[in-house]
Parts: structure tokens; sequence; C-alpha cells
């Protein structure tokens, strides 16, 4: 019989294995440029070093995996309705950058502008809302104010009925805000920064810095000491753990944030609603899953879980909105650390330290300014000059009174 | 969720109690003698470390009374409750 000798062994006629996307070089001894943290930031922050800059001699060091932190912990919305001009800058600036990152990472991100709802619940809420919306407009960012009729029309699924115990008395959208695939973000600014010759190298902790006088000259490393011309900390929920080895303190209280997911459900949720007021956010992911979550748990902690009332609850206020989800399960639930800020905006800027530079504050909504920060991040080391994206948000607005507070932009909503 | 021990009513649900931050930060003695820099510092800087941190809680939905614990910020695990009026234990 003929079949025996085509035998083809199980599998075998499977294609090829997919290329890796990045090497995992050896770190070399000393680099111009050091990251470390290979987060989201941390990857964006290399990519436009090397292409914005021409800056290649850079290694990202990352103690875990690449994107194990929150960069693929998190609930992926992307938005720029910020309240202030300083806000609505560096989002702005990043909500640009996504509308073509696709193209500049030559990767798939699923990058989905399908407009976020900001529910309003009471009068204070209202007039909350109707300012931001303003201020928005006079920043040129798209937003718009919603009466409850017009959230149902936008999302058929929200319980707009003002029997509610927190009735929605309207809304603001913003329809170029959305969601993407965190992980394809991430890869693909890794594998652009490795094409360009940048070093991503895994399981490598920072355990101190090596420093001349008030300059930075290099890192401690579990894989030995590395020289470096610039250190960048892009380490998000522990960041203070190092800068407490430079006696810097940083105004930062790290805390779990947690999120859930649904089981697969059939297309139900055509946006993103965010409620500050009853606790709760819901997306619905490309697969199917719905994404939930709210604001941080309460007491600091770095231990990448959170208690479980706390999601609890942002279930129960979940089902009242939305009574369609009643009979969902839950499949998975888990938490980041994020490093929250007294003004709920980030700290980013120069250091005391010469060369050193500071990246982290970013708290529960770093995500969406990803790729602007990382360009802006890039600009500051390569000049050595803030980009005036990020200029206001440096360390000394604590002394100088001149906070951002975003909280209620960012204190539920991401 | 865990239970915690107030020091005037006995071990209660994690939810009856409301978090406060660092504990032992004390007022400054006089406030104006303080540069702008200090004042940044006593408002907005707090430690933040990953393990045994001394921290205020109070009772919220009980006696409504403010204490202090030390509790690991990687366990979570409480080591020490304590009133306002006793110093810090001395480990961990
Ligand atoms: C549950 C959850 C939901 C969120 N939802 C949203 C959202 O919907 N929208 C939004 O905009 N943002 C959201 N965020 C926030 C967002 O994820 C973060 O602000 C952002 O990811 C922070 O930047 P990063 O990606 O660089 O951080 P990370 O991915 O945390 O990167 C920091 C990296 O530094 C590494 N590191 C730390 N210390 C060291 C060391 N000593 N040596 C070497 N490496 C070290 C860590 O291992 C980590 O990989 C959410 C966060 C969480 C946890
Ligand atoms: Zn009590």
């Amino acid at each position: 019989m003929t079949t025996v000798d085509r035998a083809v062994p199980p599998g075998a006629d499977l294609p090829e294995h997919a290329d890796f996307l990045w090497r995992n070089p050896e770190p070399k001894r000393s680099y111009d440029v050091v990251i470390v943290g290979a987060g989201g930031h941390g990857l964006a922050t290399a990519h436009y070093l090397a292409k914005n800059h021409g800056i290649r001699d850079v290694a990202v060091l990352e103690r875990s995996w690449l994107g194990g932190g929150n960069m693929c912990r998190n609930t992926t919305i992307i938005r720029s309705n910020y309240l202030w001009d300083e806000s609505s800058a560096i989002y702005e600036h990043s909500l640009k950058l996504w509308e073509t990152l696709e193209e500049d990472l030559g990767y798939p991100i699923l990058f989905s502008q399908r407009g976020v709802l900001n529910l309003a619940h009471s009068l204070q809420d209202v007039r909350d809302s109707v300012r931001r919306v303003e201020a928005n407009k006079l920043n040129g960012i798209d937003a718009e104010w919603l009466t409850p009729d017009e959230v149902k029309k936008v999302c058929p699924i929200v319980n707009t009925s003002q029997e509610l115990r927190y009735p929605v008395l309207g809304a603001t959208y913003q329809p170029r805000a959305g969601i993407a695939r965190h992980d394809y973000v991430a890869w693909g600014f890794a594998r652009r920064a490795d094409e360009a010759g940048i070093d991503i190298i895994q399981d490598c902790a920072v355990t101190g810095f090596r420093t001349a006088g008030d300059r930075i000259t290099g890192v401690r490393t579990t894989r030995g000491d590395i020289a470096a011309g610039k250190v960048v900390l892009c380490a998000a929920g522990t960041t203070t753990v190092l800068t407490d080895m430079l006696g810097l303190r940083i105004p930062v209280q790290s805390h779990p944030l947690q999120a859930l997911v649904s089981e697969l459900l059939e297309p139900v949720h055509p946006t993103v609603v965010m409620s500050n007021h009853v606790h709760v956010y819901v997306s619905q992911a490309h697969k199917g899953e719905l994404v939930m979550g709210a604001g941080v748990d309460p007491y600091n902690g770095y231990g990448q879980r959170g208690a479980f009332h706390v999601i609890e609850r942002q279930m129960a206020a979940a089902v009242e909105l939305f009574p369609v989800f009643a009979r969902a399960h839950l499949l998975r639930s888990w938490a980041g650390v994020v490093d929250v800020c007294p003004d709920a905006s980030p700290v980013v800027g120069k250091t005391p330290y010469e060369g050193l530079y500071l990246n982290c504050g970013w708290g529960t909504g770093g995500f969406k300014a990803t790729p602007g920060l990382g360009w802006s991040l890039a600009h500051m080391i390569a000049n050595d000059e803030p980009h005036p994206c990020i200029a206001p948000f440096g360390l000394d607005r604590f002394v100088t009174g001149a906070l951002i507070d975003e909280h209620g932009a960012a204190g539920v909503a991401h | 969720m865990q239970l915690i021990t107030c020091p005037y009513c006995g071990p209660r649900e994690e939810a009856e109690f409301h978090y406060g931050g660092q504990a032992h930060v004390p007022h400054p003695a006089d406030p104006g003698s303080l540069s702008d820099e200090e004042w940044a510092h006593h408002l907005f800087f707090r430690d933040n470390p990953r393990g045994p941190f001394a921290e205020r809680w109070v009772h919220a939905l009980g006696c409504r009374r403010w204490f202090n614990a030390v509790r690991d910020t990687v366990s979570y695990r409480f080591h020490h409750i304590y009133r306002l009026d006793q110093a810090r234990p001395e480990t961990p």
C-alpha cells in the first residue's frame, strides 16, 4: 500500500513555528541607556529612542518576563478626555499615536475606537461631566454630553430606568476612545526595539545603583553590574523600592488594582462604559469576555492580589447597570500593583541625580499613555530636557503647588 | 476577606475598617517655619515599603476609633495591632 511510504507523523504538516519576536541576548557590560522595566512604558521608550533619535545602544532590563507587570494585566481602556490642559496634551498626543500605531509597529494591536461613556448619576456628577466636556472641546478633543436616551442609543444594554438607586442622568462620550490588545502592544514595541538592535533582557532584576557623586553611572543586577550613561526608571508599582536605595523620595503609594473577566459571550456590548459613582466599568474584549474593574483596593499592597469584597461590590454595581449580565459567569480575576500619586497624575522628569530619569505614578491609567509617554520620555533622554507634553509632570509640582488634580477623570475610570 | 483585630472590639471583618495610610507622621512642631519643600514632604510624601509597614486604620463601622498596625504589604498579614498611644513594636 502506497500510504505506508507516505506515512506522515501527526502534526508534521503544520506550518513552521513562528519566528521569535525578539532575541534573548546576554547583557553587555555597558550601554548608553539602561531602561529598568519591560512593561509598555519601558518598551515604547526604547522604540522611540531608536526610531526618533537614532539611539540604539540601549538595554531594557526586566526582572521577570516582558509585559508580566501591569502591562498585560490592565483593562486596555484608551481615551484622552481628562480635565486639565496638561493631561489633555499628553493623553491626546498619545491617542493620536495610537491611531497610526499598527502601521508604525507593523504588528496587529486590535486598536478599536468603539467610544467610551462616562456615566453621571448625581447633579454634581452632571455638572463635573459637562464641565469636562467643555474643557475637552476647548482642547480640540472629541467630547459630547449625552442624555439618558442618547446613552441608550450608543449602548442599548445600559439600564437607564430612572427607578435605579443611582439612575443614569447622562454621560460624557468620547467616540475616538476605545480598547486595544495589551499583550500585542507590548510584543509589537518589543519586536521593533529588538530589530533596531536594542537588547531586551528578561530575568534580570535591578538590585542597586552605581553612582559617582550625584551622577548615576550604572546599575547592579542579578546578572552582574552594568554601566550606563543614562538610567531610566519604568518600574511602575515597584518604583519606590528602587528610589529608596538612592534616598530619593517619590510621592507615590503602591496599591493592588483588580480586574475580572467573564466567560466568552456573543457580542452584546458595543462600547466602553464607566461609572465613577456606582464604581464599575465594563467593556467586551474582541474574543467575547466582559472585562470589568473599578478603583484600587484601599491599602498599600505589592501582593498582586486584592480583597474579595472589593470585586463583589463591583459586580453588584455591574449587574444593576447591566441587568443582562446577571447570569454571566466570571472566569477569573487578578491584580496588578499600581503606583498612585496624590493628585492622580504621573511623575515624569529629571531627578537630583544627573543621568537618572523618572517615570512613575501613572497609577490606574498608564496603558493609554504608552505611545505618548514613550515618545516624550525618549525626547527627554535624548535632549536632557523634558518634552513639552511631560514638562508639567515633574516632581517640583509638589513644592510649587501646581498639582494636576485628575481624581474626577482618573479615580475609578482608567 | 480577612479578620482585623480592633484593639477595642476584637476580631471583625475587614470591610468594617477604613485605611489611613502611614502612621507616626507628626504634625510639624513649628508650622510657620517650614519651607515650601518641607511642606511638600509633610503633605504629599509617604513611605511606601515592600514589607512591614506601620499604618493607621479606623474601625469605621464599629467603635469608630483609630489605631495603628504593622502589616506586611506583600503578604497583607497583620503582625501587630496597637493603640495610638503605644510605640511601634520593634519587630519585624
Ligand atoms: C487591573 C488593572 C487595570 C488597568 N486598566 C487600565 C486601563 O483600562 N487603561 C489604562 O490606561 N491603564 C490601565 N491600567 C494601568 C496601566 O496598566 C499602568 O499604568 C501601566 O501599565 C504602567 O506602565 P508599564 O506598562 O510600563 O508598567 P508595568 O507593565 O508594570 O512595567 C513595569 C515593569 O518593571 C519591572 N520591574 C520592576 N522592578 C524592577 C527591577 N528592580 N528590575 C527590573 N525590572 C523591574 C516589572 O517586573 C514590570 O514588568 C490598569 C492597571 C491594572 C493593574
Ligand atoms: Zn472597634
